[in-house]
Parts: C-alpha cells; structure tokens; sequence
C-alpha cells in the first residue's frame, strides 16, 4: 500500500471505525435508552430485521430520485440547446428557471401537494430542485466552445449541425457532467424534503416518510436505519456519476489528468 | 493612405512581376468597440511567396489573416482574389485542437466537415501526419502530446485539404526557443516541397528573416504597413546554415531597424556599429 493508498483509504476508515466504536462503548457504558440513541449495532440489527419495509421504501425513493434526475437532464439539455439557438428564448425563459431555483422547495411543496397527487407532487419537486444546476452548466457548456474552433468550423463552412454535433455538444459534456453530480445528490434531497411535507397526507411510503412514522412510533432505531440508507443511497449516486464522468472524460479532459500517474 | 518605404528592392526567388494571388486595397478596419484595426493597408500576396507580416502587437497582423480567411469582412477597401475559392488552410496561435478526439479525427475535421468519410480520408490524413512527422501517432489524445507536437497536429490538419494558401498566425509563439528553431526547419523544408502560399504573422525578426521571402513591417494604432523587406537567399536552397551565414545577419538587422521605425523609436545606435 502506497502512503497515498494509506491517506486516501485507510485514514478514513480508521477514523469512521474508532467513531463507531467510540459510540458503540459511550451507548453501552451510561446505557442510553434506544428511544434517545441507538447503539450502531442495535441500528445494524433493525436495518436486517425491518429490511422488507425499509427496502420497499428504498427502492420507492430511489426510483422517485431516479425519474426526476432523468426528467431533469432530458428538460435541462433540451432547453439549454434551445437557449444556445437564440439569445431572445434565452432571456425569455431564464427568469423563470432561476425563480423555480432560488424559491425553496419546501416552501413550494404544499403549494405542489393541493395541484398535484402526493406521488406527482413528490416528483415534480425533485425535479424542480434537479434541474437548475444541470441547465445552467449546460447552458454555459454550449456557449464556452473554443472561440478559434468556433472560426476554424466557420472557415470550412460547417453547417449548424455539425457546428453543434462535433464542437458545441462535446464542449459541453464536462459542464454537464459538473451539474449531473450536484443535481443527482439533489434530486434525493429534493424528493426526501417533498416527502416529509407531504408528511401524513401523502399515503407514499418513501425513506422519508419511514422517518416520520419512526418519529411517532419512537422507533428510534429503524429512523436510525432509514437515515443510513438515505446517506448510502445519496453517496452511491454520487460514486456512480463520479464514475460516470471519469469514463466519459477519461482520455481528454484536464480534470481527469490526476489521475494517470 | 500608407506608402509602403521599399528599403531594398533586390532580386527576389519570387518574382515581383508575378500576379499578385490577392490583392488588398486601401482596407480599412473598424472594430464594433470603434478600435481601428487598419487603417488603408494595400499588400499583395504573391502566388508561391513566403510572406511574413511583421509587427508589435496591435498592428492589425493577426486582422489581416482573419480578412484573408474570410473570417471577418473589410470596412472599407477591397480584397480580390485571383483565383476564385482557393483552398485555404488555417493555423491559430494555440494548437486549437478538439481534446475530446484523438490525433486522427482532429487531422480529418476538414475533411469531415466537407462532408469526406473517414475510411477515404485515411489516406490523406496518414499523409499529412507523415509531412510534419507524426506517422504513428494518429491514435493519441492531444494531452499525451507535447507543446510542439499538438502545434505539428494542427499543422497537419490545415495541410490535409491540400491548401493552396496557408494562413499562420504566430503558430509557434507560445513554444519554448528549440522546438521553435526545430518547427522553423521543419516548416522551410515541409513549404519548400509543398509549394503553397504562406502568409506568416509573426513578431519574431529571427523567424520572419529564416523563413521568409518577404516581410511587411506593419507599425500599430492605426495598423497599417511602414516597410517591405525582401530577404535575398532564395528560400528553396536555404539550408539550416543559413543562421549563420552574414545576409541572415544583415537582413535581422535590417528588418529589427524597420520594426523600431514601425513602433515609433529611432533605431539603436549600439546595433548599428555591430552590424558594422
């Protein structure tokens, strides 16, 4: 092992370790009731023993988060691509992208809940807070090619498509995998907050309102439990698009340059 | 409008009698921000020269190329062509290479745009890698590359559509001292068995003098020609000795006197007595 390998892997996980087990012994030592704090063990436990329960309300979540990202990148890539062809739609629409940004969603959410069946109003505010960071990245992406590559294209009379296919898309593609990363973290946040304020109205049966009918159960561990399973499934998505875009950018991108040594 | 001050009219390889490929009269440039770019600049270009344009930054060097690839139209004046359409090949500064492709697809985009397949491009693009010496290389990623070589690439790729006229705008300024000397070479010997046009702007003496059959000192704000300078060793037989041989000597010193004329300073007197 590498003392690079060392800092980059072993220090983290002896960290974590010696928390957990630091936790573990306080828990067990002043015997703190598991309606106030759970031990990790006695978490580890529920999240086997509740796994049908806590499992279905992944996957529901997930799947909320899944759809949203993917509704987000086809609608953000669609209307950056049509902001890049016009200046006017560009400032026509861009106000209203940026209100639909800066409003919180939980703000929205009950607002969403009286139009919109809970499971609708669930996704569509996912969506909304998915959708910002992708079109903005992607808007600059396509405006940010090469300005001599722009001349060069013009100079042997490319035609618009071929501009746009062989240079505006594939200048694009880092900034747009930038805004992937942020917006898949974000749609999982933005589905979680949606399903709290749809709370007890909502007859979804999310991680989120797993949380909340933990919250008046005193089921303290399985809240425990689900909250893992937030965080795993929220740094999953994050490896897997991190994944994503190193494969994608691999051979050319500077960003990636690190990494072959 | 601007007398260009002829300071040695001696025989040249090209001779000035031959028809000029295009012509440049009385072209005047305005920039949208109401910069003077040109200010009535007439230059001929002469089919089968090596013409450097020589001057400090702003004179309206970098404009002319860009007025001669079509990138950018004239306020005022006039340039006509010769011929009509000549193929034209382009080389920027930077390497302006697309990353995300490999060497060989960056080679084909003129091609590619022109609407050519990949299979039969393959043999023009082989072709121009070989001229600037990157057989072999035509599946590597620009960033494997060194300074030097994205600049050969990119030489190459304005090379595969077999331009008649090859437009270079300071392509080698951001390189290190020795590749440049060693792109220099490479370039009179790749130009001699080429036979293209080439205007070359620069803001080297030592390079315009090395590869040049003719220099136009061109002065800034407002951009405009102040000299012409024909370098007599006929370009064709110039070998690498002729760095050191005493007409290269000469015609730096003259050409680095044209410059400081063209920027406003009298020429230093200490480079005066040298070339003495």
């Amino acid at each position: 092992m590498t003392k690079d390998d060392f800092v980059g892997y072993a220090v983290p996980a002896i960290t974590l370790g010696l928390g957990l087990i630091a936790w573990e012994g306080l828990v067990r030592y002043f015997a703190v009731p598991t309606y106030l704090l759970p031990a990790p063990s006695l978490i580890i436990s529920t999240l086997i023993t509740d796994w049908a329960v806590l499992s279905a309300s992944l996957w529901v979540t997930l799947s909320i988060t899944l759809k949203a990202l993917g509704i987000a990148v086809i609608g953000s890539v669609g209307l950056a691509i049509l902001f890049a062809q016009s200046r006017l739609v560009e400032r026509a629409f861009y106000p209203f992208a940026v209100a639909m940004q800066v409003t919180p969603i939980v703000a929205i959410a009950p607002l969403l809940l009286i139009y919109l069946s809970p499971g609708v109003a669930v996704l569509v505010c996912a969506f909304l807070v998915a959708f910002f960071p992708l079109l903005a990245n992607t808007t600059l992406g396509l405006s940010s090619a090469d300005h001599n590559l722009v001349d060069l294209f013009q100079m042997y009379r490319a035609s618009r498509i071929q501009q746009f296919m062989l240079l505006r898309l594939p200048s694009a593609l880092p900034y747009f995998l930038a805004g992937l990363r942020i917006s898949g973290g974000l749609a999982l946040i933005g589905a979680i907050v949606a399903e709290i304020a749809a709370g007890s109205a909502g007859q979804g049966s999310g991680l989120a309102y797993r949380i909340v009918e933990s919250g008046f159960r005193l089921n303290i561990p399985r809240m425990f439990a689900a909250l893992l399973l937030i965080s795993v499934a929220g740094i999953t998505i994050h490896l897997l698009l991190t994944a994503l875009s190193h494969w994608l950018l691999r051979d050319w991108h500077d960003s990636e340059r690190g990494r072959e040594t | 409008m601007n007398k260009i001050a002829t300071l040695t009219t001696k025989a040249a390889a090209i001779p000035v009698t031959a028809p000029p490929l295009v012509t440049l009269r009385g072209v005047h440039k305005v920039f949208a921000n109401q910069v003077t770019a040109l200010e009535g600049l007439d230059l001929d270009v002469r089919a089968g020269e090596f013409l450097s344009l020589l001057g400090p930054s702003g004179c309206g060097k970098s404009t002319v190329l860009r007025l001669l690839a079509g990138l950018t139209g004239p306020t005022r004046g006039e340039i006509v062509w010769l011929a009509n359409c000549p193929e034209l090949g382009f080389v920027f500064q930077e390497p302006t290479l697309t990353p995300w492709s490999d060497v060989f697809t960056n080679v084909w985009l003129p091609l590619r745009l022109a609407g050519v397949s990949k299979e039969k491009a393959r043999q023009r693009v082989e072709e121009a890698l070989e001229q600037v010496g990157l057989a072999g290389f035509a599946k590597a990623y620009p960033r494997q590359l060194s300074g030097g070589m994205k600049m050969r690439v990119s030489i190459a790729r304005a090379l595969v559509t077999r331009p008649t006229v090859l437009l270079m705008d300071e392509p080698f300024a951001a390189l290190d001292e020795i590749t440049r000397l060693k792109l220099n070479d490479d370039l009179a010997a790749l130009r001699s068995s080429l036979g293209a046009t080439v205007v070359f702007v620069t803001h080297s003496v030592f390079e315009s003098v090395y590869l040049s059959d003719r220099i136009v000192v061109m002065a800034a704000r407002p951009g405009r020609a102040v000299a012409e300078i024909v370098v007599e060793s006929p370009t064709q037989s110039r070998q690498e000795g002729f760095r050191l041989c005493k007409a290269y000597a000469d015609t730096c010193v003259q050409t680095s006197e044209a410059l400081h004329v063209a920027m406003g300073d009298r020429p230093p007197k200490i480079l005066k007595s040298g070339a003495a």
